[in-house]
């Protein structure tokens, strides 16, 4: 079993020990965690390592990219026409709902211009592809196929058909890296769109369960209100669905209820998103009186 | 010296592959860390062709892919393959079993190492699930270790 064959040097004189070069390679991994970590002077080197990982990942999507081309094209026509049915009636109801907006959109205009506000609204919208890579079992976070030349930047709103799906945590050259609204250090301002009560969904690493943890036992919420973004925070524009309330726990002797809700978005089987731009309003006046809420923080990963 | 570490390398670049690999959840959660187990192997079996500085290349690499901080899975990866080196005359006469079990302690010590940072670095994953790639790893040892032989037959 023990053989030399692969080591031509000689059996002496071996150069440093085994604990010695560990101690050196330790040394440089403490001092790599100290300066990505605390110091962020890796963004240049982590954007290169990006870039340096990106065949691998286009070797590890390929299968399941190849297998979902392979299903596209051997559609049965069955399926196609039952699909295209769908879609029409989705597009007429949505068409109806349009008709109605175009109207609503220039009363709001109206409205707002009287109230000298500009929502921010979305701008421009470019869909991505989410790469299948697997990260972590236990953070929801996923790699997709637009990277900064593309104009994506840590902090940006990814959006799906249904709802909110998470935002961008790192730009790299040719991916990016996002976090999903439901991985445990993500924390998304949203308020119910009955009433506007405002609060923030956490994300609980449940792919279908968001939490409000900050509400009193006596608010104003029920089992299948829709929870809209508020749009403070500054990260999200305001009025996008993230979840509907699922189910309310009053505990007596607590003060906060448990709240859980369900994601709007369908974060487990999406393969597309939507990275969003948002057009920023400009700052509201100094004279406007601070509304007595404080603003809700962001949890930026 | 170049050529004969070419199925080294071949099988750090597919256990590499492997552990970025889509699973379903259920498999993915304990999927084994292949890319340690195989640098682990080639630390025991050849300890100074495959040495720290594939463990610290082959961590830098899951650093890059997984998205966490530069330096954790190099450091954990570095410290079981310093033991193993340490150890490697005696764990390659150990019966398979015996074997099997070093490697499930070598592999609990590098969860420990990602757990540690991942708390120090303020992204703790606490759940109890994250320790099972250390049994599975263990588990497969023999796999691994029959299927490698047929590299190391070659370097």
């Amino acid at each position: 079993m023990v053989s030399f064959r692969t080591d031509t040097r000689p059996i002496l004189g071996r150069g440093p020990s085994v604990l010695l070069r560990f101690v050196f390679y330790a040394l440089i991994c403490f001092g790599l965690m100290w300066l990505d970590e605390r110091r962020h002077y890796l963004e240049k080197v982590r954007f290169g390592l990006s870039a340096a990982a990106y065949p691998v990942q286009v070797l590890v999507n390929s299968p399941g990219a190849a297998w979902s081309w392979m299903s596209e094209s051997f559609a049965t026509r069955d399926r196609l026409s039952h699909e295209n049915e769908q879609l029409r009636e989705r597009l007429r109801d949505a068409d109806l709902r349009l008709m109605r907006l175009d109207a609503l959109e220039q009363e709001n205009v109206r409205l707002r211009n009287m109230r000298e506000a500009t929502a921010n609204i979305a701008e421009r919208v470019v869909v991505a592809e989410i790469l299948r890579v697997d990260l972590n079992p236990f953070r929801h976070r996923v790699i997709i196929n637009k990277g900064a030349p593309d104009g994506v930047f840590a902090g940006q709103p990814i959006l799906d058909a249904r709802g909110v799906f998470g935002q961008i945590t790192r730009a790299g050259a040719f991916t990016s890296e996002a976090i999903l609204i439901s991985d445990t250090e993500h924390a998304i301002p949203v308020q119910v769109n009955r009433n506007g009560l405002r609060t923030i969904a956490v994300g609980i690493g449940d792919l279908s369960k968001l939490s409000l943890p900050f509400l009193p036992t006596n608010a104003d919420i029920r089992e299948g209100d829709l929870l809209v973004t508020s749009g403070l925070g500054g990260v999200f524009p305001s009025g996008y669905p993230v979840a509907t309330v699922k189910a309310l726990k009053n505990e007596p002797g607590q003060t906060l209820a448990e709240i859980t809700a369900e994601p709007a978005a369908t974060l487990d089987r999406d393969r597309e998103v939507l990275l969003v731009w948002v057009k920023t309003p400009p700052p509201e006046p100094e004279a406007a009186p601070a509304p007595p809420a404080p603003a809700a923080p962001e949890k930026t990963p | 010296m170049a050529l004969h570490r070419m199925p080294m390398l071949i099988s750090v670049v597919i256990a590499l592959i492997l552990s970025v690999l889509p699973l379903p959840y259920w498999v993915s959660v304990g999927r084994p860390d292949f890319l340690v187990v195989v640098v682990l192997y080639w630390a025991i079996m050849s300890p100074r062709a495959g040495g720290l500085l594939l463990a610290f290349l082959a961590g830098l690499a899951l650093d890059a892919f997984k998205g966490v901080v530069l330096g954790q899975h190099a450091l954990a990866l570095t410290l079981v393959s310093a033991i193993a080196i340490k150890m490697h005359l005696r764990i390659r006469v150990f019966p398979i079993l015996h074997q099997a079990l070093t490697i499930f302690m070598l592999l609990v010590i590098y969860q420990f190492v990602l757990y540690w940072i991942d708390g120090a670095s303020g992204h703790p994953v606490t759940t109890a699930w994250r320790w099972l790639p250390a049994f599975t790893g263990a588990a497969l040892w023999p796999v691994f270790a029959g299927l490698l032989g047929f590299a190391y037959q070659r370097t």
